[in-house]
């Protein structure tokens, strides 16, 4: 866009540099904690002076920890597995409802997101102290399974809008039924769309940690709230382990999916 | 003249449409509309259950409430404002790089998204404490002789936020810059403007609805904050959505808290016309011809 | 009022991509107040030159000068060169005012001097009371009025533009050709013009720089480009060039033409009745391989002895017979020797 101004090298190389520095500012957390993790000492000092794993071991020997770690990665499998099929189905409707019908549905499944999570969470709370179900499993997965439903139809939906309704008319005068045209002829067509949602979905609910604060309690505590009551009283390296496995694991996840995405 | 029989089967088919989002809008609608009528609801009732303005009195007259307001906006606006002065020439340096280039960095800035919110706290914890990286860093260059005071204070908050919303910002300013026609730029160039003339008169411009669009995300978002301002602010940081939290946790003041609640939401969708508006207004001139 | 335009001269521009080169060591001289056109097909090189003269591409090689001024290392916002595009790059967000008057804030001039003279520009594109309008309003053949307006109303001394009406339809494209030209006449301003139409490279230039792979391959006026091309591709690009080896002639006309060269003769100086032409005349016997009427004319391809396709352009006032042929039909062609232009390159090219 600017070659242009190829020739206006002071002014470019100021753009560059603060774009450098922006990125840097915005890496820099998450890689900071990388090299703390392996510090012997429960200081945080930097450059840490002698390595160890104790932190990774100390994860790994936490009852608590574990515990967490399990709740929160079945909560985000759970959410994933139930919230990318409704949002999918929800997409589809929106596709085919036309205005204005769609817009308001839309509308309505995007409230989630666009609510602040705090009033989300003590809306939560009320609603299932009276069911009783505070602490609960189900509680905070119905908790996450909502804030995954707009972020699952928001990858989902393009991906709908994208696709050659002429084959699902074509399969409907062969005679296919509703449910074998979305089964049979449009899942396996979006199924890259259907992964990203559903890595989406659990990423999500892996990072919630609002909702989590106040509705998970007890043996159903979550890895952020835990980092969180962690973070609030001490400053414990334990918690450096803990980013970089996640930030690793992210990564990880992420770098799959794009290449994935660019050799479809 | 309309068949009777084909406008049940169109009536019919939609039916079925609506159903398919059925289970979604049901969800959604236990999960968090529910909750949220049932604050609404809350906030007009006493503890016993009667009807009363008494609630929005308390916290209106509360100089706590009051003065978290204060916070959360200056929270919010210093926010946005750090986002654009960070997030606007990085919009411009990825689009006018090549796609490839453009494409990596934008991983990279897309990277902190998906890690933890707790993650990046707990990285900031360590860069700006007292005997954090940053001031050893500084001290070590002779530059401060005395640690500098980076969090547990609005600073160290507004450094928090400022680096979870600058990628949702970023995001939607660099796809409005890069659908800018470089012929336009070139134009401009031909014409006679300089470097800076041209990214104010013409790319800016240009660009205005994704800048409208990232303002309008960090602003919105930023109010409801909660964590960020937990951790990074050591409590001397409280913005409504902790003075809410802290009504519930000491008080049990459910009717208070309520309110609180309405008053964010009040927030959010004052913010949210304004933010329709400036778009409606600013669409009408920039019609991508 | 037209201020002194000034000549261009370009010295051995060249600019690769990798192995791809673009320009292959151009060099073209321009008079003051000329209107030469760069013609060729895509990929020729004429818009790399354009964009190389306007400072959006470096060449790596090579000297451009602007009125003895050597401009190749000066940045594209300081040439005060008026550029055309293609697809006219009004700014959306302005109106049409805004965007005449640009270049005139831009150099400082203040909003009512600014405003009168992109009046002034706007009446001589015929586009008084336009100024208020937004540029989604407009058609094609306005906004293509804007982007002159906004081009000119700097009094830049050289006008560059880029196949400028490729994007509207055919009657406003013949209409707008006259206006330029007539621009062109009026500001007297030197002008490079750009596209790939060999009629409208005919139209409206005083020379027409013919190029291809980079190099120019003849540069010249109309008539002499139409009438005597350099080469092959040169004449196969301006119209229906009937090339074929001299020897394929007969009669008296062809006998003074080496014998060994090709001739090019174009298909409407073909005659199908003798009497009109002297004793110079050359002639070539086919048969008849296909007829066409086009209305204005009629299309007739012969294939001679040795297999060399030939096409005939009849106008309807000399063709009164061609509809009576029949495929297959022996038919003798008539040219005057005048009309034959022996190219000078070898027959195995």
């Amino acid at each position: 866009m600017l070659d242009a101004y190829h020739d206006s090298r002071l002014s470019r190389a100021l753009i560059w540099t603060i774009a450098s520095i922006v990125l840097m500012f915005l890496m820099l957390p998450t890689l900071i904690v990388v090299p703390l993790s392996f510090s012997a000492s429960d200081l945080l000092e930097f450059p840490p002076k002698e390595w160890s794993l104790r932190w990774y071991e100390t994860f790994f020997a936490s009852a608590a920890w574990m515990a967490a770690l399990k709740t929160s990665l079945m909560l985000g499998a759970l959410t994933a597995v139930i919230a990318v099929p409704v949002a999918f189905l929800a997409s589809i409707a929106i596709n085919r409802l036309g205005f204005p019908l769609a817009g308001g549905v839309y509308a309505f499944l995007l409230t989630p997101s666009v609510t602040p999570g705090i009033l989300l969470a003590i809306g939560l709370f009320v609603v299932l102290a009276k069911l009783g179900l505070i602490g609960s499993f189900i509680g905070v997965l119905a908790g996450h399974v909502t804030l995954a439903i707009p972020v699952a139809v928001v990858v989902l939906l393009p991906a709908v809008n994208r696709f050659d309704w002429q084959q699902a008319q074509a399969a409907r005068s062969l005679g296919a039924a509703w449910s074998g045209v979305i089964g049979r002829i449009i899942a396996p067509q979006l199924s890259l769309s259907l992964v990203a949602a559903g890595l989406m979905a659990f990423l999500s609910s892996l990072d919630e940690a609002v909702i989590s604060i106040f509705v998970a309690n007890g043996p159903n505590t979550t890895l952020p709230k835990l980092m969180f009551i962690s973070l609030r009283d001490q400053i414990d390296p334990t918690i450096a382990a803990i980013s970089t496995l996640w930030t690793l694991f992210v990564g990880v996840v992420v770098l799959t999916l794009n290449m994935r995405t660019t050799n479809a | 003249m309309s068949d009777p029989s084909l406008l049940r089967e169109q009536r019919r088919e939609r039916m079925f449409f609506l159903s398919l989002a059925a289970p979604a809008i049901i969800l959604v609608g236990v999960a968090a509309m529910v909750p949220i009528l049932w604050i609404l609801r809350q906030s007009f009732l006493t503890l016993a259950g009667e009807a009363t303005l008494g609630n929005y009195e308390k916290i209106l007259s509360s100089g706590l409430t009051w003065s978290s307001l204060v916070v959360t906006l200056e929270l919010s606006l210093s926010t946005l404002a750090l986002c654009m002065v960070l997030g606007i020439p990085l919009a411009l340096a990825l689009a006018s790089a090549s796609r490839r280039v453009a494409n990596l960095a934008l991983i990279l800035i897309m990277l902190p998204l998906w890690t933890s919110i707790l993650v990046r706290t707990y990285g900031w914890l360590v860069l700006l404490r007292k005997d954090g990286l940053v001031n050893t860093t500084l001290a070590s260059l002779g530059l401060t002789d005395q640690p500098l005071p980076l969090v547990y204070n609005f600073t160290g908050a507004l450094i928090g936020m400022t680096h979870y919303m600058l990628p949702l910002f970023v995001l939607p300013v660099y796809a409005a810059m890069r659908d800018i026609d470089g012929n336009l730029v070139r134009a401009a160039a031909s014409l006679g403007a300089g470097f800076w003339r041209c990214v104010a008169t013409i790319i800016l411009r240009l660009a205005f609805s994704g800048i409208a669009s990232g303002s309008m995300i960090v602003f919105i978002y930023t109010l409801g904050f909660f964590i960020t301002p937990a951790v990074l602010g050591g409590g001397k940081v409280n913005p409504i959505a902790i003075r809410i939290e802290r009504t519930l946790s000491t008080f049990q003041d459910w009717g208070s808290a309520s309110a609180l609640g309405m008053l964010l939401l009040i927030m959010v969708l004052i913010a949210g016309c304004m933010f329709f508006a400036i778009r409606r207004l600013s669409g009408e001139r920039i019609r991508h011809a | 009022m037209s201020p002194a335009s000034l000549p261009i001269s370009i010295t051995d521009l060249r600019k690769s991509y990798g192995n791809y080169v673009a320009l292959d060591d151009v060099t073209l001289d321009i008079a003051a107040g000329e209107f030469l056109t760069l013609l060729g097909p895509s990929g020729s090189g004429k818009t790399t030159l354009l964009m190389a003269l306007a400072g959006f591409v470096r060449p790596e090689r090579g000297a451009l000068l602007v009125g003895g001024r050597d401009v190749t290392r000066l940045p594209p916002n300081k040439r005060d060169i008026g550029v055309v595009f293609q697809n006219y790059a009004l700014f959306p967000h302005m109106s049409v005012w805004e965007n005449v008057e640009y270049p005139l804030r831009l150099r400082g001039v203040p909003k009512a001097q600014a405003r009168e003279r992109a009046e002034a520009a706007l009446r001589r594109m015929e586009l008084s009371g336009f100024g208020a309008r937004d540029i989604a309003a407009l058609s094609g053949g306005q906004r293509q009025r804007v982007a002159l307006a906004r081009a000119i109303v700097f009094e830049p001394r050289v006008m560059l533009m880029d196949e400028p009406l490729s994007a509207l339809d055919k009657n406003l494209r013949e209409q707008m050709q006259f206006e330029i030209r007539k621009l062109h006449d009026d500001l007297g301003v030197t002008t490079i013009y750009v596209t790939h139409d060999q009629r409208e490279a005919l139209t409206m230039s005083d020379r027409i720089a013919v190029m291809n792979a980079g190099r120019i391959q003849h540069i010249d006026a109309p008539q002499e480009i139409y009438r005597r091309p350099k080469n092959r591709f040169v004449a196969n690009f301006m119209g229906e060039a009937n090339i074929f080896p001299v020897a394929t002639l007969q009669g008296l006309g062809a006998g003074r033409l080496p014998r060994e060269d090709l001739a090019m003769i174009r298909a409407e100086n073909f005659e199908l009745d003798p009497a009109s032409l002297g004793d110079d005349r050359v002639e070539v016997t086919g048969r008849l391989v296909s007829k066409a009427f086009r209305g204005e004319n009629w299309l007739l391809n012969l294939e001679t002895v040795d297999g060399h396709q030939l096409m005939l352009s009849m106008t309807a006032n000399r063709a009164a017979a061609c509809g009576d042929f029949k495929i297959g039909d022996e038919l003798r062609a008539y040219a005057s020797s005048t009309h034959v232009h022996v190219l000078e390159e070898a027959r195995t090219q």
